[in-house]
């Protein structure tokens, strides 16, 4: 079964602990297949910590530890003998800071299938890039300068070429860890505008310190406070009625 | 050192439409105990005044209108916030067209000239009351954003309905027996039709106040 109602990834009781600090406590969720899930609350209330967990990126973190399930297709991505670069090929990330390669636009978009062996020869490799340029939005704004130092493009371009990254290694799911927050507000509003188009293919879990950004592009939203999960729900009762007055507090701004 | 205290423009703000919803309270009391004192009284002048004065209703509707686009437009307002800005922005409509039905009664005391009155009023003075007993519970009941309040409020408006059928059933059977008299009954009938149908639009009150509290909306009265 697949669609808006099928569970993509399901946490079940997750605790994260950075050596004997608890970062993350007994936190369960569904998120749902190709829908957009934000994840809010105040800095160090557990949402990077806990989007980072859906693909193994705090495994490297020194005194790390983890607890519970994160299930994606229902198999536990903390199983024994998962290929970690596997799963972050299916579970792609696209950061704060746009980090392009110090490479051409072509080159940043290419490594990853070029790595991972994912084409056949030039002209499937040519193909990918343009497909995955188009899909993050960015190909008619580069297509007659593929050999341009992505450090050139403007950080609103730099970011989707990020997205397009994640995309050419053909993930399933991508997590954003407040990917606009370098942004402009018409840069912003056109990652936004991808992200409406990207949710058409792929699950899409975004952390924002931006409310009214959660508000705009999720369909369901969930407020983490303290490690826990407080409240998660459709955006749309989320940010008019709330159950939690936690929730409400933060929302309305009385708190955080 | 004390804590700042967050969205304190927001706050403040809320809270000058809140003042404006009850100078507008007042003002629509107002047209209704002097709508209807006109017509007890068959005071013309006073019924020229409800009118004239009609476009002070008007003008604070428009006025927390604004300010309410703006509250949004500048501070997005979420949740509890936003449930109280969109419920005052259907109250000042409500209360807006109730100054209406108060300005019906007094150009209905115009239209009567110094014909005398068909009958000692009895009723209609009651629904003049109980109008205005809603009006203001229901007011108390957004101030305190009590859903069980506002709820009573619409019980009330049984209380409304069954007098307005007493006052029909009367008028039509006067009517019945002495056709001349079908215009001043068909004037009482108008004037009493606007009383009940401000206590329709208490009713919708009700309903924004329980929507405020709750979250939940839902008709009160079918």
């Amino acid at each position: 079964m697949a669609g808006a109602d099928h569970p993509k990834i399901e946490v079940q009781e997750l605790n994260f602990y950075y050596g004997s600090f608890q970062a993350l406590e007994n936190v369960s969720m569904e998120i749902h297949e190709r829908q957009i899930t934000a994840l809010i609350g105040p800095s160090g209330c557990g949402k990077t910590t806990f989007l980072r967990c859906l693909n193994r990126m705090n495994d490297d973190i020194p005194g790390a530890r983890v607890e519970g399930k994160v299930l994606i297709e229902g198999e536990d991505v903390y199983e024994q003998g998962v290929d970690v670069v596997e799963l972050r090929r299916r579970v792609g990330m696209v950061f704060q800071k746009p980090n392009p390669f110090p490479q051409s636009v072509f080159d940043n978009v290419a490594f990853g299938p070029r790595v991972l062996g994912l084409t056949n020869g030039r002209t499937d490799l040519n193909e990918l890039v343009e497909r995955s340029l188009t899909r993050a939005a960015l190909w008619e704004e580069v297509k007659d300068d593929l050999a341009k130092e992505a450090l050139g493009l403007s950080l609103g371009e730099q970011q989707r070429l990020c997205i397009a990254r994640v995309l050419a290694v053909e993930p399933e799911i991508i997590l954003m860890d407040e990917p606009c927050s370098a942004l402009d507000p018409i840069a912003t509003a056109k990652i936004e505008e991808l992200m409406r188009q990207l949710r058409e293919r792929y699950t899409i879990v975004i952390v924002t310190h931006n409310m009214q950004q959660a508000a705009r592009v999720s369909d369901r939203t969930g407020l983490f406070w303290l490690g826990k999960l407080v409240e998660f729900d459709e955006a749309a009762r989320i940010f008019t009625r709330p159950t939690q007055q936690l929730t409400e507090d933060y929302i309305t701004g009385r708190m955080g | 050192m004390a804590r700042p205290r967050l969205r304190s423009t927001l706050d403040r703000e809320i809270g000058e439409i809140n003042d404006d919803l009850l100078r507008m309270h007042k003002l629509v009391d107002q047209a209704i105990v002097r709508s209807v004192d006109s017509l007890t009284r068959r005071d013309q002048a006073t019924a020229q005044q409800v009118i004239d004065e009609d476009i002070q209703i008007n003008d604070l509707r428009y006025k927390i209108e604004e300010a309410c686009l703006a509250l949004i437009a500048t501070q997005q307002p979420a949740a509890g916030d936003l449930r109280s800005i969109i419920a005052a922005m259907h109250m000042v409509v409500e209360m807006e067209r109730m100054g209406d039905h108060a300005t019906g009664i007094a150009k209905t005391v115009i239209r009567m000239g110094d014909e005398p009155l068909l009958k000692p009023l009895v009723d209609i003075p009651r629904m003049a009351e109980l109008a205005r007993e809603m009006l203001r519970q229901s007011l108390a009941a957004y101030a305190g954003r009590d859903a069980a309040k506002a709820r009573a409020v619409a019980d009330l408006d049984d209380q409304m309905d069954g007098l307005y059928k007493a006052v029909f059933s009367e008028l039509v059977e006067i009517m019945s027996h002495t056709p001349d008299s079908a215009a001043r009954a068909t004037y009482l009938l108008w004037c009493a039709h606007n009383l009940e149908r401000i206590a329709d639009r208490v009713t919708n009150i009700a309903e924004r106040v329980v929507f405020i509290a709750t979250g939940d909306m839902q008709e009160l009265n079918d």
